[in-house]
């Protein structure tokens, strides 16, 4: 790799806040042509975060950013772009009723003497730019139906249609067969041989192993370290990603775990994950840990009958279940509380007490209409067992804290009285305060008799709540840990798919 | 730079031009489609009523759709940027009475002055539209019907002032005449509606703003990502869509002769029907002015044929609803099955 001496892209004390949360603290980055450097991290690293200050998406609170060593105020993707920086999101932003050539030249079409979009030389520059990367993907093709790698194509032809000096590759590689992710790293070492300086975000770390010059990991926000990739190994890495504070937390109290009321034999769904197997047990909570992506929410969704497994077996108390839907999960005694409370937990504009007895309406009604008291009654016992903070149950949702919300959605799914919990990212968004008093609930309810599958992508929540830690790796499990066994390297080379 | 060859390789089995080409015309094939069912029709209805086929049916077929041919073109244009113009039936009936009480009042006036007035009324109504929907945020079926109702409420108090009808013999001739005038055989108003056709068609394939609007439509995220000016965009197809109701509403009084407040009431039905027959998707980004066009010929051929088969109105209600649900039915059908046809293009590759 040649390294001109001067960056092309270069950030000083970045930082970044969202409400509370710190994304990014004071970040240093440097970007030169002609190299590829991969930006790794856990979740909620901050790395999306810099992806989307380079893209001109957000702006950053504090800091100085240069181009070419020149500072620069981006305040739109536009800006971005006209400045050279070209990002490819996870999931392209293609316009899928056009075909690939409009796609690249949208806003910016080649037009003739009289102002008239050029059709054929449209095409024809498409066509040469798709033919310089070495794919035959048409310029006619329309882009609905493209695959996500043909997609990321488009964006790459549209990023070198615009002379980008930049390129970001922001998780290129999530939906990707192995077979195109070696045509796209072909790619990208034809573009690092251009001069192009590539930012390739990815948490496969056999991946940078294989196409990044220099690495840069962040961890909480903070900038780590960067260093040349031949000089790193894997567990040098690994142990710079992980270490995340584990203050602050409060640890589930040891009970003695019961029988087994859960048990799932080899559960597939293809695509999305196989062979997952495991056995949950009263008053055991479990732990899913992985990266983002690597199939622990949709493993979930199946237990709950949302999405239906294509093979494997799911045993409850003893006995084989089929679960067609959710009701049928509730029936079963299977409560499920997703991820995102506002989309689909809550209705934000119903009262406290509409909210927790939403699962349960049967029982709060009499002869089909609602009894208002014994709702109330029932959403008031959980509201002082749970210690909501309200004005009363009658408050509308809306209105309260996160953490208050969140244990909203918690009494909803009690309330129907399950014998299995399965929380997914319960304190994803609340602060500190809350966090500490839904883990305190959490250890509560397992001790009570729940068993609990917890997934979180927080590595420190799961190691301090979880009994048990299954980890999963690209719908695989790659690691099952007693409590005892876990540690965040262990934990975290099985999210990454790495063999000890 | 070499790539080695065997890294690429699979690449080269997938979209081929050929191949690709083939699925820019299957996603043609909704107006091929069209076109087909039309000459279905006009088979099976001459067989039955050899008057059908007579040059003058044509003649008047064609007649019979123009106006709705040019407001459809203008609801086109809403509904490619993911909007929808409830108010277009308004906007004519509106335009229509002005036009004709100006005449009335002044038939000695110019008549190009009274048809730029008829236009810049249009134009008017669908600014305001524009403007609450791209500027107020509001959404464009609730902010339209309530234009609709406020713009017919206008007609009822300027009739009410006014005149609560304009006959045909209180007009010029000269007004009437934009209906009836011929030009090399072809009668004025289906070549008007021609000529809007292919300028707007035109305008939507060769245009820097024409190609946005479908950008607009089709994903109005990464539009902004770009740079592209929604707002902008969608004022204007409603401006657009306003002029060309004003435009349908001078000759709609010059076709019709006597106007009174209610003229026009209803047509947005007729045109989104005619809009969405014609493949454009009602969700935007893809479809065409011809499209359209040629969504208002079916339907008024439809119309026709049942008329000569002495088919009664009740049935006529039924099975253009019938005609409006097979299309959208077919186009769903179309999609799912270019995507399907892609996918296993992918898995042979």
């Amino acid at each position: 790799m040649k390294k001109l001496s001067q960056p092309i892209v270069e950030l000083v004390g970045i930082s970044k806040w969202f409400g509370v949360v710190q994304a990014l603290q004071n970040v240093d980055f440097r970007l030169f042509p002609g190299e590829v450097h991969a930006l790794v991290g856990e979740n909620g690293a901050g790395k999306s975060t810099l992806v989307k200050i380079l893209a001109g998406i957000y702006k950053p609170d504090a800091g100085v950013m240069k181009v070419g060593g020149e500072v620069v105020e981006l305040r739109s993707p536009t800006q971005a772009q006209a400045l050279g920086i070209a990002v490819v999101q996870q999931e392209p932003m293609l316009f899928p009723d056009l075909d690939v050539a409009e796609n690249v030249f949208m806003g910016r079409h080649p037009r003739d003497r009289f102002g008239r979009v050029d059709w054929k030389r449209m095409h024809r520059e498409v066509d040469q730019l798709l033919a310089s990367l070495d794919v035959t993907l048409s310029s006619h093709t329309p882009v609905q139906g493209l695959s996500v790698a043909e997609q990321q194509l488009v964006e790459i032809a549209k990023a070198l249609s615009l002379r980008a000096r930049v390129l970001v590759l922001d998780e290129p590689t999530a939906a990707l067969s192995s077979h195109e992710v070696d045509e796209l790293f072909a790619i990208v070492k034809q573009l690092r041989g251009r001069g192009v300086a590539v930012l390739f975000v990815s948490h496969r770390l056999e991946e940078v192993f294989a196409i990044a010059d220099r690495l840069t990991v962040f961890r909480d926000g903070t900038h780590i370290i960067t260093a040349p990739v031949s000089e790193m190994t894997t567990e040098e890495i690994i142990k710079h990603m992980v270490g995340r504070e584990l203050s602050n937390l409060y640890p589930k109290s040891e009970a003695e775990v019961g029988e087994v009321v859960l048990e799932v034999r080899q559960l597939t769904r293809p695509g999305v994950f196989a062979d997952v197997s495991f056995q949950l047990r009263r008053c055991e909570i479990l732990g899913f840990a992985g990266l983002v992506g690597a199939g622990r929410t949709e493993v979930a969704r199946v237990l709950f009958g949302i999405d239906r497994a294509e093979s494997g077996e799911i045993w409850l108390k003893g006995k084989q279940v089929r679960v067609r839907s959710p009701q049928q999960a509730m029936e079963y005694g299977i409560a499920y509380v997703p991820e995102d409370r506002h989309l689909q937990g809550l209705v934000m504009n119903f009262s406290i007490a509409a909210n927790v007895t939403l699962a349960i309406l049967p029982q709060v009604s009499r002869l089909g209409l609602l009894d208002p008291r014994r709702e109330q009654k029932i959403a008031g016992e959980y509201s002082s067992q749970l210690s909501i903070r309200s004005s009363g149950v009658e408050q509308l949702v809306s209105a309260l804290s996160g953490g208050n919300q969140q244990k909203v959605v918690l009494s909803k799914w009690l309330a129907t009285n399950p014998s299995v919990l399965i929380l997914d990212e319960p304190t994803r968004g609340i602060d500190v305060g809350a966090k500490a008093e839904v883990h305190r609930i959490i250890s509560d309810l397992a001790a009570r008799g729940l068993a609990i599958i917890l997934i979180s992508s927080e590595l420190p929540e799961v190691l301090a709540m979880a009994d048990r830690v299954l980890v999963l790796h690209e719908g695989r499990v790659t690691g099952t840990f007693t409590r005892s066994e876990a540690t965040q390297e262990r934990v975290m080379f099985a999210a990454t798919g790495q063999d000890r | 730079m070499t790539t080695t060859s065997s890294e690429v390789e699979p690449a080269k089995q997938r979209g081929q031009p050929g191949q690709a080409r083939l699925l820019g015309l299957v996603s043609r094939v909704r107006e091929l489609g069209l076109l087909a069912v039309l000459l279905f029709i006009v088979l099976i209805v001459g067989i039955q009523a050899p008057r059908f086929l007579s040059i003058n049916n044509f003649v008047q077929i064609l007649l019979s759709v123009a106006i709705l041919a040019i407001v459809a073109v203008g609801e086109t244009l809403v509904v490619l940027t993911r909007n929808v113009d409830l108010s277009v039936g308004s906007m004519v009936g509106f335009t229509a009475f002005v036009t004709a009480y100006f005449f009335k009042e002044l038939p000695h006036s110019n008549l190009l002055l009274g048809i730029l007035l008829g236009c810049a009324l249009g134009l008017g109504l669908g600014m305001i539209n524009g403007l609450i929907v791209s500027f107020g945020r509001v959404p464009a079926i609730v902010a339209t019907l309530g234009t609709l109702y406020a713009y017919r409420g206008l007609v009822f108090i300027f009739a009410s002032n006014t005149t609560s009808q304009v006959n045909a013999s209180d007009v010029p001739g000269g007004y009437l005449a934009l209906a009836t005038t011929q030009i090399l055989g072809i009668p004025a108003l289906i070549l008007i509606a021609a000529v809007v056709a292919v300028i707007v068609g035109y305008f939507l394939h060769a245009s820097q703003s024409g190609r946005q609007l479908y950008a607009v439509g089709s994903n109005p995220e990464a539009a902004n990502m770009i740079g592209i000016r929604a707002h902008r965009l969608v004022f204007a197809a409603f401006a657009a869509s306003g002029l060309l109701c004003g435009l349908a509403g001078v000759l709609w009084g010059a076709r019709f002769g006597t106007v009174d407040a209610t003229n026009a009431t209803g047509l947005e039905l007729q045109v989104i029907a005619a809009v969405v027959v014609g493949g454009v998707n009602i969700f935007g980004g893809s479809g065409t002015v011809q499209g359209a066009v040629l969504g208002a010929v079916v339907l008024g051929t439809l119309e026709n044929a049942l008329n000569i088969l002495n088919v009664s109105q009740f049935w006529l209600q039924a099975i253009y609803g019938a005609a409006i649900i097979g299309a959208v039915v077919l186009d769903a059908f179309i999609t799912r099955w270019l995507q399907r046809a892609i996918l296993s293009r992918r898995k042979k590759a």
